[in-house]
């Protein structure tokens, strides 16, 4: 077992989630935690004998958050369990959560370890890269409820969604895809083997082998024909129906001649076929589309309004509550709003008092305080305590959900399809129809096989597999490289979006600055240790976030307050060993301190005993690399900032950014939008970098929308990508790393372009042999995959991405 | 070379044989989840280390 952090070493670290020890000290066994959750999960753990979770991995913990258990009593509702449920049969059950929690060895471990600590539990399993664990449980001993609770104890809150998409789809796509590689693999081997007696000559002895061997090679193209083609036929259909000639109709065009000219010179006996370059062909098709279809399951790019929304919610009916599924909430219904929790539909306050946090919506964190009938939009949070409210507009009514919609209406699909691949395609089909036609056309007159033979030849060499190949290799590089690196994005079609990016507006709060730190600095008179504890405590009463900064920085022992008060947007007060602190505005707690000078910070001021002390200031702390960012992409970029906050950042953004850098406050997020859309109208691609919170519908209109998030495992908003707070600063390098990919692509056109020249030259003169195709596809099929992926990974070195 | 006739009726039958367990393999899920299972058979059965 490794050593375990001891109380002598000077950095202290909990031993169970890794995260340094701060203020009041949690000891248990001669180790040390962080808080009493981490405490108690490492004690359910060692009753159990689970302590090789701490082996296996140092310091595997999640700090799990405070459970009331009350918060899940809605998962005893037979229709919610009927939706969450995978399957049920009265004694058992089994369902798939989706835990993003999960992070190294030691959870696969102990969530499949389960059955030790709830005996209910017949099975579970650990699918690791899609975040999810599927259990299997005794309804006469456990229930849904217990899991989720048990889950939740020991640090992994499973994520509950009722619309979950069919995950179980997107398995058996893939699953058929594989399903296709395999036979087409299989008859491109085999028929190689029939093929070569007829390559190699036979003698006139065994001239009787010949027609067994086509045959066998017709039998085989069959499947090819039918199976693995199937895709390639419907795509190009659906693309000319739609009036698009799409990549995929002169690969279709390709197949249907391979395999009508190989049935029609086995059957005539007149010569080979092409089974075994058309086999080979769907096989290299076919692989790079599982290289292309690589997507990261356990991230959601399309999320809505409701994944915000809890599941349930606890309705107040002749003094009785209960929790019922928040689609059947009612126009008239009184709703209980605990602290912390989403309002779900627009109400009126009935009792309590109200303070909303509507930074989802807007972006602006101060609550805003709501008295006894006045409304409350949906999408807010509670801060502070319960409140009732009556629902005045059902949740598929309200503000909220009717703003996402205008979003969703408003913009226009993003398509998969790769432009580059279509707009060539386009060209590519129409040149390769006009020569061949023009060889039938000359061929015609003098010998009609001829004509037949070269026409055909032509549309089968010059079927643009090299096209079909590179992209999706290079592309599904790319994607792993940059998922490798925390970027995540929606599909590869985003990294051409990315390479042609000219204008970036980014967001503020929590975009270019730092979620949820601050740097807090005291300035003023020193405080002795009591009046520091003192200040922490009184913060810690408060749940604004100005207050948990403040808190966070006195950190300590906390100490009684008596006389707690709290003024919204004046300060807080309170008795603490008989001393009277104040804290907040300078009206409220700075009398006499000297003006405000620049307004580019927060200030809150504090008085002990009447006497100002001094006051705290508060910044945001922006992100690190930001700087290098700008510089290198400025030559090819422009830059904006929209904020939803007010304009005292204006003069230190200006000195960030380069000068012509235009600068937007006090934005909603229909503001966002909106501007995004001017930009467009410009002729502007837009690259929206933001949080993915008030800026989900820019996120959307822009060309492309990159969220940023701390912890890209634990929320994924609505956009086309997703990166890692701490990747933010290799922004720069994946946009120029997204257009030496489409470099890469576009030089390996020029590899594939020599091939077809040698082919079609043999084709003009409708001499052609099967042994020729055979030959020339597989090679430049083989080519372009090693060049595409050796590039992208030299590539990636040199830029520090691999 | 009647004898290759032979030879490659039993190769096909084999790679047949190959083919079926590939899409069985598939089909029972072993390739839906190809990380897990790596990580799964590095533990111990009977660990318990207090």
């Amino acid at each position: 077992m490794e050593k375990s952090p001891t109380l002598s070493e000077s950095k202290l670290i909990c031993f169970h989630c890794g995260d340094t020890v701060r203020g009041e000290r949690v000891e248990q066994d001669g180790k040390l935690f962080c808080c009493s959750g981490c405490k108690i999960v490492y004690e359910i753990l060692q009753q159990n004998n689970l302590c090789n979770y701490y082996a296996l991995q140092q310091t595997p913990g999640i700090s799990p958050s405070t459970i009331e258990v009350s918060r899940f009593s809605f998962l005893d509702d037979e229709k919610i369990q009927q939706q969450l449920l995978d399957f049920t049969d009265g004694k058992t059950a089994s369902v798939t959560f989706s835990l993003p929690a999960i992070h190294c060895s030691s959870c696969i471990w102990l969530l499949e370890q389960l059955y030790r600590l709830d005996s209910g539990v017949i099975q579970s399993r650990v699918d690791y890269l899609k975040k999810q664990v599927f259990i299997r449980f005794d309804l006469s001993k456990s229930s849904l409820k217990n899991i989720v609770v048990l889950l939740s104890t020991v640090g992994y809150e499973p994520e509950l969604q009722l619309d979950a998409v069919d995950k179980k789809l997107e398995s058996e796509k893939t699953r058929s895809l594989y399903y296709k590689i395999g036979v087409a693999a299989f008859c491109f081997g085999n028929s190689m083997l029939f093929s070569f007696p007829e390559y190699l000559g036979v003698d006139a002895t065994e001239s009787f082998l010949r027609p067994i061997f086509s045959y066998l090679n017709l039998l085989l193209a069959i499947p090819v024909f039918f199976y693995c083609s199937a895709d390639y036929f419907v795509s190009a259909y659906g693309g000319l129906q739609k009036k698009i000639v799409n990549i995929d109709v002169p690969i279709a065009l390709g197949i249907i001649l391979l395999f009508g000219r190989s049935v029609y010179e086995i059957l005539t006996q007149t010569g080979p076929g092409f089974v075994d370059s058309m086999s080979g062909l769907l096989m290299f098709l076919l692989l790079g589309r599982v290289f292309q279809s690589k997507t990261y399951d356990r991230l959601n790019f399309e999320r809505n309004y409701k994944s915000y929304f809890p599941l349930s919610i606890t309705v107040k009916k002749n003094g009785v509550e209960t929790t019922v599924p928040i689609s059947s909430l009612k126009r008239g219904d009184r709703i209980i709003i605990r602290n912390n929790e989403i309002i779900p539909a627009d109400g009126m306050v009935l009792r309590g008092n109200a303070a909303i946090d509507y930074s989802f919506v807007t972006g602006e964190s101060t609550p805003i305080e709501k008295v006894l009938g006045e409304m409350i939009y949906a999408g807010g949070k509670q801060a502070g305590g319960m409140i009732e409210l009556e629902v005045t507009k059902e949740v598929s009514q309200s503000y909220l959900t009717q703003l996402w919609n205008n979003f969703n209406n408003s913009i226009r699909e993003k398509g998969e399809l790769s432009e580059l691949s279509n707009s060539i395609s386009k060209y590519f089909t129409f040149v390769v129809l006009v020569v061949s036609l023009g060889v039938l056309l000359y061929w015609l007159p003098k010998d009609s096989t001829t004509a037949i033979n070269a026409f055909t030849g032509i549309l089968i060499v010059a079927c643009p597999c090299a096209l079909a190949i590179s992209i999706p290799f290079t592309l599904g590089m790319t994607l792993r490289i940059f998922g490798r690196n925390n970027f995540y994005i929606k599909n590869t079609s985003v990294i051409e979006t990315l390479s042609k990016i000219d204008t970036i507006v980014f967001d503020k709060t929590g975009t270019i600055t730092h979620a949820q730190q601050a740097s807090v600095e005291y300035i003023g008179t020193e405080l002795t240790d009591e009046e520091r504890l003192g200040t922490f405590s009184l913060a810690k009463n408060s749940i604004h976030p100005v207050s948990k900064m403040i808190a966070d920085h006195c950190k300590g022992e906390q100490i009684t307050v008596e006389n707690f008060s709290e003024q919204i947007s004046k300060g807080i007060s309170g008795t603490i060993n008989s001393k009277i602190y104040r804290l907040g505005s300078q009206g409220f707690a700075g009398h006499g301190i000297l003006p405000k000078g620049t307004v580019n910070e927060t200030r809150t001021y504090l008085s002990i005993n009447g006497e100002v002390k001094g006051y705290f200031s508060i910044k945001n702390i922006y992100r690190d690399g930001l700087d290098a960012i700008l510089l290198s992409l400025k030559k090819k970029v422009q830059f904006s900032v929209v904020s939803g906050d007010n304009e005292s950042e204006r003069v230190r953004l200006q000195s960030i950014f380069p000068k012509g850098t235009d600068l937007q406050f006090n934005q909603t997020p229909i503001d966002k939008l909106n501007y995004v859309k001017s930009l467009q109208s410009q002729g502007k691609k837009v690259l929206m970098i933001g949080d993915g919170l008030n800026d989900a519908g820019a996120l959307l209109q822009s060309n492309l929308g990159i969220a940023v998030s701390e912890n890209v495992s634990q929320f994924s908003p609505s956009s086309d990508a997703i990166i890692g707070g701490d990747s933010f600063r290799k922004i720069a390098e994946f946009i120029q790393f997204a257009s030496l990919s489409m470099k890469i692509i576009i030089s390996s056109f020029a590899f594939a372009f020599i091939y077809n020249l040698f082919g079609i030259y043999f084709a003009l003169q409708g001499e052609l042999t099967p042994i020729m195709a055979a030959i020339l596809m597989p090679a430049s099929s083989i080519t372009i995959v090693f060049f595409t992926t050796i590039s992208t990974q030299l590539f990636a070195k040199k830029r520090g991405l691999l | 070379m009647a004898v290759i006739a032979l030879l490659i009726g039993f190769s096909f039958i084999i790679a047949v044989g190959f083919l079926a367990a590939f899409l069985w393999a598939v089909k029972s899920g072993q390739y839906d989840d190809k990380y897990t299972p790596s990580v799964r058979m590095l533990f111990d059965d009977n660990d318990t280390i207090k």
